[in-house]
C-alpha cells in the first residue's frame, strides 16, 4: 500500500517534524521505497508464533523504592536552550 | 618500533616494563592525530587536556605500584557515550551543543581502570548508517583508500584505530556498526551478547538491538577491552547478571573438535565471489587447527532486513521523541509557539537519514498499523532467533563473511537508503537474536579489507574471541597496515 502525501503529512506531524512544501515529494518516494523493502515481511506466515520483545524474554528488574538521586537541577540547566529562575522557558501555551 | 605501531597488548606490556610512560604515549598519539587526522575526519572532538591530565594520573598511579592492563592505555569513545564535561554530539547538529553532564558507565569503567581518553570519535548520525555518511561533522575516510567509506556507524573507531591513530575504540552495534567497519577496515571488532555490556548513558538508537563492545588490532586487544568494559549494571535495566567469562583465559584453548557451521544462506546471491572465497580460506585454516565443518541453513534470514527495518525504526522514533529543544540540544530561532518549536528544532537538528527513519518508525507504530508492522516484525524476530537456537545445536560458531561487498566509494549509496540497507544482511541477524558475534580481518580484495563474521550462542563471547585469537596465531591479516599511516 503507497503512502500519498496527505499520509507523510499526517506522520511527520505524529513525528513533529516540520517538512517543507517542496520536499513532500521526495520524501514521500523515499518512503515508499522503504515500506516496499519492509511489505515483504507480510508474506511471512508468522501463526501461532508468539512476538520478541527481549531477545533473552528478560522481564524488568524491580528495585527498592529508595532515593538514589540527588537534585542536579543547575548541571541539568546549564545545558538548557533557556532558562530563568529555575525553570525551562518555552514559548507561551496559553493566551 | 614506534609507539603507535603498537597493539593494545604491546603497549600493556611496554607500560608495565616502564619503555615509555602513558604521558609520553598519549602525547605522541596527539601529535599524530592533529598532523594525519585533517585526511579522515575520524574526531569529533579531541580532549588533549582531559587525555594527558588522565595520563598523569595513570603514571601516578603506577608509580605507587598499581599495576592493571589498561592503566594508562590510550582510547577514544564513539561520540554517542555521554563523557561529563565534553560535547557527546552522537554526530548530530542537535547534540552539537551537549555537553553531558555525567559519564556513560562505559566511560566510566574503562576511565576507573585507568584508560586515558583521547577524544569523541565520528559516527554516523545518532547511528543510523553503515558509511559513517550521515555525521553531521561529515563523513569519514577509510586508511585503506580515502576515496571509500570507512562502514559505520562507528566509522570513526575503526578509520582512526585502522590510521594507527590509537590502539583501541569503543563503538556500538545496532544492526552491525562495529562488525560493519572492522571487516572493511581490517579490524577486529565485537558485538556482545545483548545486555552484556552496561548501555547506560549510550545515547540509545534501538534499545532492545543496541550493545556496546570494542574494536581493536587482533582479538586478545578486544579481550582485554571487552573485559573491562562489561559486566552487570543496576543502572541498565536490560543489564545481564550472569557472570562474566575469563576471557584472556580463553583466548588460547585449543581449537579441536570445535564445530564450524556455514549458513547457505549467507553464501548466497549477492555475495562478491572474492568475498566468499576469502570466507572459506579462512575455514581452511580453522579445519587445519582440528575445527570440523557442516553446512547449516538458517531458513528465515531472508527476512530478516524487513524485520529490523520495522523494529529499529519504531524503537528509535519512540527514543528520539526526547530531542525536543526543550531542555537540551538543538533549539530553532524565534519560535512562534510550542508546535513550532518541537517542529522545526527537530527539522532542522536532525538529518535526512535520521528523519526517514523516525518517519518510517512513526509510521509502524500508528493506530491501525501497529500489528500489521511492529507486531509482526517481532514475530519474524522469534523466527531468526528459532534459527539460531536451531542451529546451536549441531554447531558451536557459525562462521560467514562481515559484509557481502568490501568499502564502496564515498557518496555511491548515499541517494539509495534500500541499497544501504541491504548491506547489513550478515549482521542484523545477530542484533534480531541477542547472541554475540565478531568480525575479524580475513584477506583483501583490490588491496580492500575483508572480514569475516563469527557467531556463538548467548554469554560466549569468550568463545568468539577463542577462534579469532587462535586464528590470528597463524595468519598475519590483522597485520597488515594501510600504507601512508
Amino acid at each position: 500500500m503507497a503512502l500519498e502525501r496527505c499520509d507523510v503529512e499526517k506522520i511527520a506531524h505524529l513525528a513533529r517534524i516540520g517538512l517543507n512544501e517542496a520536499d513532500i515529494p521526495r520524501t514521500t518516494a523515499t518512503l515508499n521505497n522503504i515500506l516496499g523493502l519492509i511489505d515483504a515481511m507480510q508474506a511471512v506466515d508468522t501463526t501461532g508464533i508468539e512476538p520478541l520483545a527481549h531477545p533473552l524474554e528478560a522481564t524488568q528488574r524491580l528495585r527498592a523504592d529508595q532515593v538514589t538521586e540527588t537534585n542536579q537541577r543547575e548541571v541539568y540547566q546549564a545545558i538548557a536552550p533557556a532558562v530563568e529562575a529555575g525553570l525551562f522557558l518555552v514559548p507561551k501555551v496559553i493566551e | 618500533m614506534d609507539m603507535h605501531q603498537l597493539s593494545l597488548t604491546d603497549i600493556s606490556r611496554a607500560l608495565a616494563a616502564k619503555e615509555f610512560s602513558a604521558s609520553e604515549l598519549s602525547s605522541h598519539l596527539l601529535a599524530r592525530i592533529k598532523a594525519l587526522d585533517p585526511q579522515l575526519n575520524s574526531f569529533i572532538s579531541v580532549t588533549e587536556e582531559l587525555a594527558l591530565s588522565q595520563a598523569k594520573a595513570a603514571d601516578a598511579r603506577r608509580a605507587n605500584g598499581e599495576t592493571g592492563a589498561l592503566l594508562g592505555a590510550p582510547i577514544a569513545h564513539k561520540d554517542l557515550f555521554c563523557t561529563q564535561g565534553v560535547r557527546t554530539s552522537c554526530g548530530s547538529k542537535m547534540l552539537d551543543n551537549f555537553k553531558a553532564p555525567y559519564n556513560a558507565t562505559v566511560v566510566e569503567k574503562l576511565a576507573g581502570v585507568g584508560c586515558v581518553t583521547l577524544g569523541k570519535l565520528n559516527m554516523d548520525e545518532f547511528a543510523m548508517g553503515s558509511s559513517n555518511e550521515s555525521s553531521y561533522y561529515g563523513a569519514v575516510k577509510n586508511p585503506w583508500d580515502l576515496t571509500r567509506v570507512p562502514g559505520g556507524s562507528s566509522g570513526g573507531s575503526a578509520a582512526a584505530v585502522a590510521a594507527r591513530l590509537l590502539p583501541a575504540a569503543t563503538g556500538t552495534d545496532t544492526g552491525g556498526s562495529i562488525r560493519q567497519p572492522a571487516a572493511l577496515t581490517n579490524l577486529t571488532g565485537i558485538k556482545p551478547t545483548y545486555g552484556r555490556v552496561s548501555r547506560w548513558g549510550m545515547i540509545a538508537y534501538a534499545s532492545s538491538l543496541d550493545q556496546a563492545g570494542p574494536l581493536a588490532r587482533n582479538a586478545e586487544d578486544c579481550a582485554l577491552l571487552l573485559q573491562a568494559m562489561a559486566g552487570f549494571d543496576p543502572k541498565d535495566s536490560t543489564s545481564l547478571e550472569q557472570p562474566l567469562d575469563d576471557y584472556l583465559a580463553a583466548l588460547n584453548l585449543p581449537l579441536k573438535g570445535l564445530r564450524i557451521g556455514l549458513p547457505k544462506e549467507y553464501f548466497a546471491a549477492g555475495l562478491d565471489g572474492r568475498i566468499a572465497a576469502a570466507t572459506l580460506a579462512v575455514v581452511e585454516e580453522l579445519k587445519k587447527l582440528g575445527a570440523t565443518v557442516k553446512d547449516i541453513s538458517l531458513p528465515n534470514t531472508q527476512h530478516a532486513i524487513a524485520a529490523y527495518y520495522v523494529i529499529a525504526p519504531a524503537e528509535a522514533s519512540s527514543n528520539l521523541s526526547r530531542f525536543d529543544g526543550v531542555r537540551f540540544g538543538y533549539r530553532c530561532e524565534n519560535p512562534q509557539n510550542l508546535e513550532d518549536l518541537y517542529k522545526r528544532s527537530r527539522a532542522e537538528g536532525f538529518g535526512d537519514e535520521v528523519k526517514r527513519r523516525i518517519l518510517v518508525g512513526a509510521y509502524a507504530l500508528s493506530a491501525g498499523y501497529y500489528d500489521a508492522y511492529y507486531l509482526q516484525a517481532q514475530k519474524i524476530r522469534r523466527l531468526i532467533k528459532n534459527d539460531f537456537v536451531a542451529a546451536f545445536q549441531e554447531v558451536d560458531v557459525i562462521l560467514s563473511p562481515t559484509t557481502p561487498n568490501p568499502a564502496w566509494k564515498l557518496g555511491e549509496k548515499n541517494n539509495d537508503p534500500v541499497a544501504q540497507y541491504l548491506e547489513d544482511i550478515y549482521t542484523i541477524t545477530a542484533n534480531l537474536a541477542g547472541i554475540p558475534g565478531l568480525s575479524m580481518p580475513a584477506g583483501f580484495v583490490d588491496g580492500l579489507p575483508v572480514g569475516v563474521q563469527l557467531l556463538a550462542p548467548y554469554f560466549q563471547e569468550g568463545r568468539l574471541l577463542n577462534v579469532a585469537h587462535q586464528y590470528q596465531q597463524v595468519t598475519a591479516w590483522h597485520t597488515q597496515a594501510p600504507s601512508g599511516f
